[in-house]
Parts: structure tokens; C-alpha cells; sequence
């Protein structure tokens, strides 16, 4: 109060000036306070490859595919390969899955990758001047990427393939009707145009020279595995017998297609047998796979099997095959025992055979590593590695099938990375270490009310006829308005997407909107720890801490 | 390249549906007002009104939406209840409009006082509402309500409906749902709670006025309620909202439930979302995802006898006044119309 003649002038009882509640700080009733968190979504958790999913499904969403490439781009240099060649396991384990259907991300990334080429994309990145000199042998996905990162990092890379063409096994392991070569090329030559030096037919056999006598620092080999497991078939010579990696990489190379009689029996069951029966499908011969266990043992993917019963390749599972009179094979039946494991029946049958392909895996070529020093084929046949990468010779480090993993390209790409950071860190004397990974976005911490219903838009695929006689592209991709469909029914779990929704429901008004890309605040000094915006938030972006009291 | 928002224009699917405040894929004009940084919090920080307090969020929803409907020109009238409670210690207050106290039941009037004098000032510009809960409106104030109806005042009254008197200690109203349990009905043997067949339905007693606008809203659907509002708004003369608010204190409920809780209601049948203009129905908000009645009750403690076996036949019974809601105002939604 102002003054003794205004008090007097007032009404009675209006003896105190207008107060707001602002100045009743509910804060300290609180018990439990709400805190914003990131948590790991389950697509990025499954990504071998290490891609941060949700993050350019965000800039898509909004149509901002160029960001969203991009942010792409930051850790996988190959999305238009990528976006066929992958296995998904990012979508299997999809929380919309849950809710209707996982979303499309393969074909939201091979939209984006395809896009990228159509007009053109280049990255931009601030190289370092006065890198190292690193030595990549090995055109094949894992050695893309890892010269790629590299390249990002500021280093100068040289790549060293013995073949004539890059891609390695994108080439001459996946057929054309999954993967374009087109595609390839194009996203092979956007990473030469880093400046990249790519250095085909080039053979590396000595590994310490290269780094003593040439000037590098530093060597990353993925070579691959391409020697083609065997197995002796009693046969006389009429029988021919190829090897599934001759097979694939002669379809790419030779002027002339293969002879391969009417009938050709692929002995397998991985999917490596089952490319190599739908390329003999469009060869126009009849494949038949033989497989010595049942289908759901078959190591190969199970659209894979569905796609080829559809173009009519035949699968006998339980056999093997016991020998040949030159026209027809003998083959075993066999019956699971009580573990799983198939035996032999005793029981016999016949079916034809002109020729057979043997797809029962492929070895690791040693000849590269006699030089090194403490580096050998472990009891699996391949190459051990630290967590780092790299291998027990100091400044060689490997990746790819060369090493213990799972072999797809998605792994393949995700240890050129991983390669490639530890071999900066390396380089400089230091260690890489990765940010340590949020808590997982689980299925039970989203509130799905708010999330409309929307089954996933589906990808055309080739018509029967054409699947069985040309090597078209089997599966098309999305146009842009399904793949924007397709991108926006992403959950964006356990990352806020600004909904407002915190925001709006508070009954304190006790949360501030920070504006577009910058999130929220709450006002812990009123703030009651009500909980709401924690049970309203749909992705699970908002945790309740116990206050220290 | 498309720019963004043609795109959005030809893909209807914004990711969240229509549900949650916001959404940074729809242009500004179309998101809540809520959703906005220039809301006018209207009711603002501070207050004191319990955790998760389902009328002080359906206050400051009605009231930022009928403030931008009036161009920032709004004068509120308001019953004795918590909401002027716990929003106007003396000297405090948590409003930003001018705001009016009188007696409990008298809002209507009060509010109807207030639009005559703006009429004779030539200030029609200056809207008014009134408020209050449901006891100081369907039990107390229900003669000055029928009155302002009667005269056809122009205020907009908004009833914040949490089924009882929660100020003074959780008291029966005639708003409390049957079985409820309150500090005058306890469950107790025979017949635990409140009695069936007994209450009122306002909205229905206002429509039976014949006044220009009467709606019923919750605070789950923030969509729905805003567009109400803001219709209420383009009318002249008497208009009437109810708002479902959860009351975590007075139904015993889990103050983070708030939202759940009234989200199951009208999903379950329990709460009807309508509109009607002149006495005749004009809308239905459509149950868009049924949810068995149980779903509604068990996070209410009020309730917690009717899911005892030997208290069935009451569960049955208030089954019985949902399936009624339903097929009364037709609540379910036609399969082709749900997409």
C-alpha cells in the first residue's frame, strides 16, 4: 500500500492489493517430478547397421526428404541398395506391429535412396585436411562404407579390389531382379566422387608391405567369402557340378548364359540356394532345391521361400543327396530325431538332374592373411576381432563375412562404420567410444489412443509371367505420396515429436512450448507432479523421478 | 520437390489423428488453441486444485477457447464451488478476465445481470459466461438456470460436471452416477452407493428450453470440446455445455488418470458426447473405440464395490444405463463410417 489516503478512499474489506496465484509456487507439493528422456526406439535398436530410423523418418514425415536423406546418409552410404537388399530386422521389431502393421521402412529408405540418385545428392561434409592414408581391400559393402566414413572423417582412402567391378557380393552374390546394377553403380560412384581412389583388379597379398613400403597408416580388408564350401557327389563326369558363387558371379560376367540342361537340383537351403534356383527359374530351366532339413530350419528368409514357390522352384526338404548315374540322382530321406537333427531314413528315391549347384556356404580365402603377423582363421573359419575391429595385428582391422557375423550387407555396411570410427580414433592415438544407448522404447510405454489406424502401404510386385522369365526387378517402390503415408505412420517411440499434447493437458499450465525443433520445459515451481503428461504422452517421451526429499 | 504443405494437403494422415493437442504437420490455423504458445491461460499456474484436477484443465479449455471467441472481450460470473475456491484465495487470484463471485447458486444470474447491463451500456460486444460445478448449477442454482433459459439471457453457462459435491467433502449432487460411493451415500448394505434412478440430465432439461445451443463435452476429446465452445460462441441468447471432469479426490482415481478416466467414460457409453440447437439434436460424437464398462469403473475406487461378485446385479444395472446412452443417442458408429 501506497499510501494512508488511498486505504482510507478503498471500500471496506478491499484492504490488500490484487495478487496472482503465480506467486503460490505448488512445486513443493510434489512428490514425484516429470522429466523429458530420449529412449532408444526398438527399429534403431535392431538396425545392424546402426541407422538412427527415427530420425529420418522425422524429416520425411514432413516431406523434408532431403534432410531426411541426409541424416540417412550419416551412417549408411548405400540406401538405395539398402532399401532392397536388407533383411529389415528393423521392422520386425516394429511397435506398430503391435498396432496394425509394421511400418515400411525398407521402402521409405529405397524411396529416399532412389530419389537421391534421380536428382543427384551429393553429401556435404567438412573433410579434415592432413587425414591419414588408409588402404580398404575390398569393393563389397563393408568396404564402401568403411572407405565412405572414412573419407567423412578426413582421410584419404584407397580401395584395392582383385575383381574387375566393384559391389563385391551386391553383385555377385544378390541377383539383379532384387538389386539393379544400376543402383550399384550409382551409389558406388557417388562415394568414388568423395575421392575416394578406387583401384580395380588390384590384388592385395602382403598386407605389412602395403602399410611399410606404400604410406599407410592404417588397413581395413573385407574381402568377403567367396570360396564355395564342397561336398563329393559319386557322380560320373555327364553330371555337372557348379558351385552356387561361380554360378551367381558367371551370370554377371560371362558374355554367354550357362548350359545348364532342364533340369538343375540347388542343394541348400540358405538364401543364397534360393537366389540361385530363381535365377535358374529365369533361365528358363526347372530348379529344384534339395534341403536335408524341414522348411522352418531353412536358414534362408521366409519371404524369400514364398517368393520363389511362387515362381514355381520346387523345394524337397528333408534330403540329401547320395550320388548320380549321370541322369538321376539318388536321393535320402531323412527324418528329424528327438533334438531336431535330421538322420538318414534308409529310404531312397530318384529325381532328374542335368546339372547340380552346391550352396552349402562359402570360406574365407586365408591367402591374404599368411603375411600377418598372429592372424589366422579361427575354428569357424574366420577372422577374430577385438571390439574395436581390429584384428591381432596392430593397424589392420577387418569387417564384413571375412569376420565373425551374420552375413548381409546390412551387417557388412554397420562394420564399415564401426571400422572406420575406431580406426580414426586409432589413428590419432585415442579411442572411440560410443555414446552409451538410452533405456528401449518398449511397446507397453506408448499410449496408442492417440495414433490412428493405418495398415502399411504395400509395395507392387512384378506379375507371375514376368517373375518367371525376365530379370526385372521383382518388388517396385513406393511413390511419394505412399512413401509420405508410409513415413507418417512411424510412432516416433520414445522420442518427442511435438504433439502439444504434454503441453495442452496440464492442469497447472505448468509446462512451457519451447517452439518447432525445440521441445518443452516443464515449470517445476508448479509443477505438482500429477503425472498426466507422463500417462497422456503417446510416444513415451516423459518419465516420473522421485523427488529427493 | 513438392513443397511441404501441398504434400500435406494430398496425404490425409498427419501421423496422430485428430486426438492428441497438437501436430506439427497441420498448418497453425488448424491446430487447438491449447496447441498455441499465445493461448491466454485464462486460468493460470498456481492455483490450488488437487493433482491431476480434471476442472481446472476443463476451465482453462473452455475459457482460452471462449476468450478467443470473443476476441479477448469475456467477463466470467462464477458459482461457490472448488473452482472458485481454489482459484481465489483472497487476494490471489489465478484468472485473467474479469471475474465475478456472488453466492452459490446464483451464477446464471449473476451472469444474466451482467449481459442486461452490457446490453444498456451498448457493449454487446462484451460477452459473458458463467460458471460453476454441478451442485451450484443442476442442484442449487437450477432455479436462476431455468430462468436465464427462460429469458433466453445471452451468457454462455459451462457446467464442469464431477458428479458430486467435492468442496465440501464429496457429497452427493444430483449429477452423482448411481452405486457411486460419496461421504452420503457409502457403500453399505443392501444397496451400496448412490440410489438408481435418481438424478438429472441437464443438457436434456436445457434442451427442453428450447435455448439456441446446448452441448455436452469432455476433457479427453480437447478437439471437440474447442469446437463447442467456439460454436457456443457464435450464438446470441441462453446457451448450455456441460464438461466431464474427472475429480481424482472425490472419485479415487489416480491424479494421472485424469484424462483415461474421462476418455473410458464416453467410450464405455457412460458419457454421451451430444450437441442440439433449439431443443432438436443436432450432433453425436461417435464411440470410436468401444471399451468394456469394467475398464471405466476400476480405476475409480467410488466403484470398487459394483466389481464384487455379490454386488453384480449393480454392475448389470449401470451396463444397463450405457447400453441405454448408446442406443438412445445412437453412439456406436456405422462400420464404414470408422476409418
Amino acid at each position: 500500500m501506497s499510501n494512508s489516503n488511498e486505504l482510507e478512499t478503498r471500500p471496506f474489506a478491499v484492504s490488500l492489493e490484487v495478487g496472482s496465484s503465480l506467486l503460490n509456487k505448488t512445486g513443493s507439493w510434489r512428490t514425484e517430478r516429470p522429466v523429458y528422456v530420449d529412449r532408444l526406439p526398438p527399429c534403431n535398436q535392431a538396425c545392424p547397421a546402426g541407422e538412427n530410423i527415427q530420425a529420418w523418418l522425422y524429416h520425411a514425415e514432413e516431406g523434408n526428404y532431403r534432410a531426411a536423406w541426409d541424416e540417412l546418409m550419416k551412417n549408411n552410404p548405400l540406401p538405395a541398395i539398402m532399401g532392397r537388399a536388407c533383411y529389415h530386422p528393423c521392422q520386425d521389431s516394429c511397435n506398430r506391429a503391435q498396432l496394425d502393421s509394421a511400418v515400411n521402412i525398407h521402402a521409405v529408405e529405397r524411396f529416399l535412396g532412389d530419389l537421391a540418385i534421380r536428382e543427384g545428392w551429393s553429401i556435404d561434409f567438412d573433410a579434415v585436411p592432413g587425414g591419414s592414408n588408409v588402404l580398404v581391400i575390398g569393393a563389397g559393402p563393408s568396404g564402401l562404407s568403411a572407405a565412405y566414413h572414412l573419407a567423412r572423417l578426413g582421410h584419404k582412402v584407397t580401395i584395392r579390389e582383385a575383381g574387375p567391378v566393384p559391389g563385391g557380393m551386391m553383385r555377385f552374390g544378390i541377383p539383379k531382379y532384387r538389386l539393379p546394377r544400376e543402383v550399384v553403380d550409382a551409389e558406388v560412384r557417388r562415394i568414388v566422387d568423395m575421392g575416394v581412389e578406387l583401384e580395380l583388379n588390384r590384388r592385395v597379398d602382403d598386407i605389412p608391405r602395403a602399410l611399410s613400403e606404400e604410406g599407410f597408416d592404417a588397413c581395413f580388408a573385407a574381402i568377403g567369402a567367396h570360396l564355395a564350401k564342397k561336398v563329393d557327389i559319386p557322380a560320373p563326369d555327364a553330371l555337372k557340378i557348379l558351385d552356387a558363387v561361380s554360378f551367381l558371379r558367371a551370370m554377371e560376367t560371362d558374355a554367354e548364359p550357362l548350359q545348364l540342361g532342364r533340369r538343375v537340383v540347388v542343394y541348400g537351403g540358405g538364401n543364397t540356394a534360393v537366389d540361385v534356383a530363381r535365377t535358374v527359374r529365369r533361365l528358363g530351366a526347372e530348379p529344384v532345391i534339395v534341403y536335408r532339413r524341414t522348411r522352418e530350419q531353412m536358414p534362408a528368409h521366409d519371404f524369400e521361400i514364398d517368393e520363389a514357390l511362387e515362381e514355381g522352384v520346387v523345394v524337397n526338404w528333408l534330403r540329401t543327396i547320395k550320388e548320380s548315374d549321370g541322369q538321376e540322382l539318388k536321393i535320402e530321406k531323412m527324418a528329424l530325431d528327438d533334438k531336431g537333427w535330421p538322420r538318414p531314413t534308409g529310404e531312397f528315391e530318384t529325381i532328374e538332374a542335368d546339372t547340380v549347384v552346391l550352396a552349402l556356404g562359402q570360406n574365407v580365402d586365408q591367402s591374404l592373411l599368411t603375411k600377418l603377423e598372429g592372424v589366422a582363421l579361427n575354428k569357424d573359419g574366420v577372422v577374430e576381432v577385438g571390439p574395436d575391429m581390429m584384428t591381432a595385428c596392430p593397424g589392420v582391422f577387418a569387417g564384413g563375412d571375412m569376420v565373425p557375423s551374420e552375413r548381409t550387407v546390412t551387417v557388412a555396411v554397420g562394420h564399415g562404420k564401426k571400422a572406420a570410427r575406431h580406426i580414426d580414433a586409432w589413428l590419432r592415438g585415442d579411442r572411440y567410444v560410443p555414446a552409451p544407448k538410452h533405456e528401449l522404447a518398449s511397446f507397453d510405454r506408448l499410449n496408442t489412443w492417440y495414433y490412428t489406424d493405418a495398415e502399411q502401404a504395400v509395395q507392387p510386385v512384378l506379375d507371375d509371367i514376368r517373375r518367371r522369365t525376365s530379370f526385372e526387378e521383382v518388388v517396385a517402390g513406393l511413390d511419394e505420396s505412399n512413401a509420405l503415408f508410409e513415413a507418417r505412420r512411424c510412432l516416433s517411440c520414445g522420442n518427442c515429436f511435438e504433439c502439444d499434447n504434454c503441453y495442452g493437458i496440464c492442469p497447472d499450465n505448468a509446462i512451457t512450448k519451447l517452439g518447432p525443433g525445440n521441445r518443452f520445459e516443464f515449470k517445476y515451481d508448479y509443477c505438482k507432479g500429477c503425472s498426466m503428461c507422463a500417462t497422456e504422452c503417446p510416444c513415451g517421451a516423459i518419465k516420473m523421478v522421485p523427488e529427493q526429499i | 520437390m513438392p513443397q511441404v504443405p501441398e504434400t500435406q494437403q494430398r496425404v490425409k494422415f498427419y501421423q496422430t489423428g485428430t486426438f492428441t493437442v497438437g501436430n506439427r504437420l497441420l498448418d497453425d490455423t488448424r491446430r487447438t488453441v491449447q496447441a498455441s504458445v499465445e493461448r491466454s491461460n485464462s486460468l493460470d499456474s498456481g492455483h490450488r486444485a488437487c493433482q491431476g484436477c480434471g476442472e481446472a484443465l476443463g476451465a482453462r479449455y473452455a475459457v482460452d477457447a471462449a476468450l478467443r471467441a470473443a476476441d479477448g472481450k469475456l467477463i466470467a460470473a462464477n458459482a461457490t464451488g472448488c473452482l472458485e475456491v481454489f482459484t481465489t484465495p483472497y487476494p490471489q487470484t489465478a484468472w485473467g478476465l474479469p471475474w465475478i463471485h456472488s453466492v452459490f447458486g446464483n451464477a446464471a444470474a449473476v451472469g444474466a445481470g451482467i449481459a442486461a447491463a452490457l446490453k444498456a451500456k451498448g457493449r454487446e460486444d462484451i460477452r459473458v459466461i458463467a460458471q460453476g460445478g454441478d451442485g451450484g448449477t443442476t442442484d442449487i442454482g437450477m432455479g436462476c438456470l431455468s430462468g436465464m433459459f427462460d429469458r433466453n439471457d445471452d451468457v454462455l453457462y459451462i457446467c464442469y460436471n464431477n458428479q458430486a459435491y467435492m468442496n465440501t467433502g464429496v457429497q452427493r449432487s444430483s449429477q452423482t452416477p448411481p452405486a457411486a460411493r460419496t461421504a452420503t451415500t457409502m457403500p453399505v448394505d443392501p444397496e451400496p452407493g448412490n440410489a438408481f434412478n435418481s438424478g438429472k440430465s441437464v443438457p436434456l432439461i436445457a434442451m427442453a428450453h428450447g435455448i439456441p445451443y446446448v452441448a455436452t463435452a469432455s476433457v479427453h476429446d480437447l478437439h471437440d470440446l474447442e469446437y463447442k465452445v467456439e460454436k457456443a460462441m457464435g450464438f446470441r441468447g441462453a446457451r448450455y455445455i456441460e464438461i466431464f471432469v474427472p475429480c481424482p479426490l472425490g472419485w479415487g482415481s489416480k491424479p494421472g488418470d485424469t484424462i483415461k478416466v474421462a476418455r473410458l467414460a464416453a467410450q464405455c457409453g457412460m458419457f454421451p458426447l451430444i450437441e442440439a440447437e433449439y431443443g432438436e439434436l443436432t450432433s453425436v460424437t461417435k464411440i470410436y473405440q468401444r471399451q468394456p464398462l469394467e475398464e471405466y469403473l476400476k480405476l475409480q475406487r467410488r466403484f470398487a464395490h459394483v466389481l464384487k461378485p455379490q454386488n453384480a446385479h449393480q454392475l448389470e444395472a449401470l451396463r444397463d444405463i450405457a447400453n441405454r446412452n448408446i442406443r438412445k443417442f445412437d453412439l456406436l458408429a456405422a462400420p464404414e463410417d470408422v476409418s
